[in-house]
């Protein structure tokens, strides 16, 4: 018998480590790479609170996430090749010809 | 109760023809513009007949009244009208001189451009003279003197593309403006404490209190504040200085405003308001000292002058001193005299000194004329008569008003009358010695034209030898010679105070004595006669006998002379003193300070500040993805730290 | 107590496989270090009994969008992250303000739970249920999501697709 506070608190260190890469990263793939562990710590406490309240919605919102996930990491990367194309570079410094 | 005389007509009439002129005047001729202005004047001028016609018939005063102005509370101010015997010499002597002006005008005016202005402005200047004249209260006097002072201004800059006629019409103004404000001040003192500015009930309130006697009351405050008023309108001391300034307006202009009819208002505003000065004793006296020193001062400048017009303003400032001393010893009815009179003969003189100008082709500076009396007979012998009549010599006009005046003051105080009586030698030797210079002599102006000099004023260059003016302009000049030789045999046996003692009562109450016995009469008479004859022979020797002498004196009195000639640097000290802190003031404060420091300050420090802003937010948009990134995430967390206190609470 | 266990190992493996990923400078040893996590919260899932999401998870997340992730670095040839000039802001506040936001949160959610426990399976998530849930209840987010990830193909296929060489000669 696992409290409920001990997963979600696994999954605000993982959604936590995911902001900090988000934000401290340079390459452009790493900071997707963060993204989905986002989206991972999420899920998790999706899952935890289903099984707290009994209510399978949880799982299936869970499906959606994937879903949602994986469809979004490919235009995402589509993205990226388009524009390592042009800027022949991965660092997200560099990409910055939309400056005021 | 009287029937209505539609005095209110007398005053439309004039507006009526000055709106023709002003709408519609540029499009008509110059025949259609002068006959209506003609037409509206002498309309006026028939009515104030008519109303002298009437006059025995009417239970006097007379007031009309026409609707009502203001009400607010229990202070109510109606559009009236009043007529008693003073208006009714006010209201001829202004409708009769001025139509007399209107028709010289179209004769001197003929060749100017802009002619329907002239014209149009004429007419308005005559219906606020008139509303002045015929008011039934303060208030509506108070637009007539606003108004004039209007009219003065914009006939005295009518030649406004020249720099020193645009100048003059507003000093002009501004200066009127200084005496106005006092004038507001006793209107407000008025409404304060007597809850009406109508004259009879004004009158009525003031007749119950009694004399101040002591210090400065609320009546002495009245009259002292009025009097600053009247000083600025009537161009006495201090507030005399725009007056020499307005003869950059044309002659006919001087002639009407600043001899016959504006600069006298602030005498009339004096001896309406008899009642308020005769229970403020004090405020009378100043009123007589301003009057006196005035005619004095104005008169030692005008015998330096060579302008021909310059020499004749000061007269007016000196003759309008003159009146205010008769009303300062509260001898209304002198002063009314002398101002009938003297709108007779200075009017003439101003029209007169205008044919001389239009003769000599525009040339205004005596020293260029000369012994021309050959070439223009008329304007010599018409001139002639106003110079014997304002010198005083029997039995012209100027010389019953002038001693009646002289009689009453030497009754006050003897320092009056002897200022009085040297003011009239000094008045007598510049007339002169302005008669001598222009018609005697010989004929300077060619010499001066060969040496090139050019003729100002509205001169059409020199062509040739001096003519006559046209019989138009000297039709009015023969009228008012007449005038000013008979002029002041109204005044024999007091048969002019006789028809004024309704308005003034009887004599003075405040400050006569007893009356003079005949012989002193006498004596005085044969005094002031003899300062004539001596002024008239110093004048003949000076400037005919021995020409040169004049020269000689000017140059061994040096520094006096030289004073004398700069009208006492009195411009240039008010330019110092007054005008220029003024400026300096308003262009370090008021420009820089406030406009540009605060107004202009405030929109464009918004506009700044929103610069500002924008720029440090588009700090924001640096193109640089993390930094996206970083936002992005604090905008999360303060959206989950508001559910999360949503959801705590 | 073996819930405990398993759960608490299985924990350390995934903080391990985040601080992993955070600290590594390639980026094909991030995404490995993902993976990691992915297949340990995979297990998470089943000590919870969610059967079907953990072979979800493993099969579709670690199996397919991490195989195209490393597809996708290894074809850009991404290299070591390099140090460049860039906003320092999001180390200085980000990394702070991250623990703490996360701390909160999680005391904040720890209150509202309070004592309430989990044990070992304790929603079986079984296929068919699921099944029924997403045929039945969940229809339209599931159309909608399919429809969603043909868009996404087509949107892909489209921006990564090399463009046409331009060729001068060739008329029309």
């Amino acid at each position: 018998m696992v409290p409920v506070s001990y997963y979600l608190i696994l999954s605000g260190i993982l959604f936590s480590c995911g902001v900090i890469g988000f934000l401290i990263k340079r390459n452009i793939i790493t900071i997707f790479i963060c993204i989905e562990l986002m989206l991972n710590g999420v899920n998790l406490s999706f899952v935890a609170f289903a099984a707290q309240w009994q209510h399978l919605s949880g799982q299936v919102f869970v499906f959606f996430v994937m879903v949602v996930a994986a469809a979004e990491a490919t235009v995402g990367l589509a993205i990226i090749i388009a524009v390592f194309r042009t800027r022949e570079t991965l660092n997200v410094d560099h990409v910055n010809l939309l400056k005021l | 109760m009287t029937p209505s005389l539609h005095l209110w007509l007398i005053p439309i009439l004039p507006l009526i023809g000055a709106a023709i002129n002003g709408f519609f005047g540029r499009r008509l001729s110059r025949q259609t513009v002068s006959a209506v202005a003609l037409t509206f004047c002498g309309a006026a001028f028939l009515m104030g007949l008519y109303v002298a016609a009437r006059f025995s018939s009417l239970e006097l005063p007379h007031a009309e009244y026409l609707g009502h102005w203001i009400r607010s509370g229990n202070f109510m101010v109606n559009f009236e009208f009043y007529l008693d015997q003073l208006t009714l010499v006010m209201l001829l002597v202004v409708t009769g001189v001025g139509f007399l002006i209107h028709i010289y005008s179209v004769g001197y005016m003929w060749e100017e451009g802009g002619f329907y202005r002239f014209f149009s402005y004429l007419n308005l200047f005559m219906f606020f003279m008139l509303t002045l004249v015929l008011a039934g209260n303060y208030l509506q006097m108070f637009i007539g003197w606003e108004g004039v002072g209007l009219a003065s201004y914009l006939l005295i800059g009518f030649w406004f593309t020249k720099d020193s006629a645009a100048s003059a019409g507003k000093k002009a103004f501004i200066v009127n403006r200084i005496g106005d404000f006092g004038f507001l001040i006793a209107l407000f003192l008025l409404i304060k404490h007597f809850g009406s500015l109508n004259f009879s009930q004004v009158f009525s309130s003031i007749a119950q209190q009694p004399a101040e006697t002591a210090g400065i009351g609320l009546l002495t405050s009245i009259g002292l504040l009025l009097m600053v008023g009247a000083a600025g309108k009537s161009a006495q001391i201090p507030l005399y200085v725009w007056l020499p300034d307005a003869m950059e307006g044309p002659t006919p202009v001087s002639a009407l405003i600043h001899a016959a009819t504006m600069v006298t208002a602030g005498v009339y505003m004096v001896a309406r308001s008899h009642v308020i000065f005769e229970h403020a004793p004090n405020a009378l006296t100043v009123v007589a000292i301003i009057g006196t020193l005035t005619a004095l001062f104005a008169a030692t400048i005008g015998i330096a002058q060579t302008d021909i017009k310059k020499v004749l303003a000061y007269s007016t400032v000196s003759q309008l001193g003159y009146m205010f001393m008769a009303c300062g010893v509260a001898a209304y009815s002198a002063g009314i005299f002398h101002l009938m009179t003297h709108a007779f003969f200075k009017g003439l003189l101003f029209l007169a000194a205008g044919s001389v100008i239009h003769a000599v082709g525009g040339e205004q500076d005596m020293r260029k004329m000369g012994g021309l009396r050959q070439y223009i007979p008329w304007t010599f012998m018409t001139m002639t008569a106003a110079t014997f009549a304002i010198a005083g010599f029997p039995p012209f006009a100027g010389f019953f008003s002038k001693d009646e005046i002289l009689a009453r003051a030497y009754e006050a105080n003897p320092a009056y009358w002897f200022i009085g009586v040297t003011t009239a030698f000094i008045t007598s030797f510049y007339m002169f010695r302005l008669w001598f210079m222009t018609f005697f002599g010989d004929y300077r102006g060619r010499e001066a034209a060969q040496h090139g000099h050019p003729a100002h004023g509205h001169g059409h260059g020199g062509h040739g030898d001096p003519h006559e003016s046209p019989t138009i302009m000297l039709v009015p000049l023969m009228i008012l010679a007449v005038l000013s030789v008979i002029g002041g045999w109204v005044g024999i046996g007091g048969r002019f105070e006789h028809f004024l003692s309704p308005v003034f009562g009887e004599g003075a109450t405040a400050v006569a004595t007893e009356a003079l016995s005949r012989s002193t009469e006498i004596t005085l008479m044969v005094i002031s006669v003899a300062a004539a004859v001596l002024g008239f022979y110093l004048a003949y020797v000076l400037y005919l006998k021995r020409p040169e002498l004049p020269q000689k004196i000017a140059d061994s009195l040096g520094g006096l002379y030289q004073a004398v000639v700069n009208k006492y640097y009195v411009d240039e000290i008010y330019a110092d003193l007054f005008v220029k802190p003024l400026v300096d003031g308003s262009t370090r404060i008021l420009w820089h300070g406030v406009d540009q420091g605060v107004i202009d300050a405030a929109i464009n420090d918004t506009a700044d500040g929103a610069r500002h802003v924008s720029d440090s937010a588009r700090q924001m948009q640096s193109g640089n993805v993390r930094s996206y990134a970083g936002w992005v995430a604090v905008g999360g967390a303060v959206i989950i730290a508001y559910m999360i206190w949503m959801g705590v609470r | 107590m073996l819930h405990l266990v398993l759960f608490l190992v299985f924990g350390a493996i995934c903080v391990a496989g985040a601080i992993n990923l955070l600290v590594q400078s390639h980026p094909i040893s991030s995404a490995l270090s993902l993976v990691v996590v992915m297949a340990s919260l995979a297990v998470e899932y089943l000590l919870l009994g969610a059967e079907f999401v953990a072979a979800v998870q493993v099969i579709v997340y670690a199996g397919a969008v991490m195989v195209l992730f490393v597809f996708v670095i290894m074809l850009l040839n991404a290299g070591v992250e390099e140090r460049t000039k860039g906003s320092q802001v999001a180390l200085i506040l980000g990394i702070p303000g991250v623990l703490a936001g996360g701390l909160l949160v999680a005391w904040v959610l720890i209150e509202r739970t309070g004592t309430a426990t989990v044990g070992l399976g304790a929603l079986p998530g079984f296929p068919k249920t699921i099944g029924n849930l997403l045929f039945h209840d969940f229809l339209l987010p599931f159309e909608i999501t399919s429809v969603l990830v043909l868009i996404a193909i087509m949107g892909a296929v489209v921006l990564a697709s090399r463009p046409e060489p331009k060729n001068p000669e060739k008329e029309s």
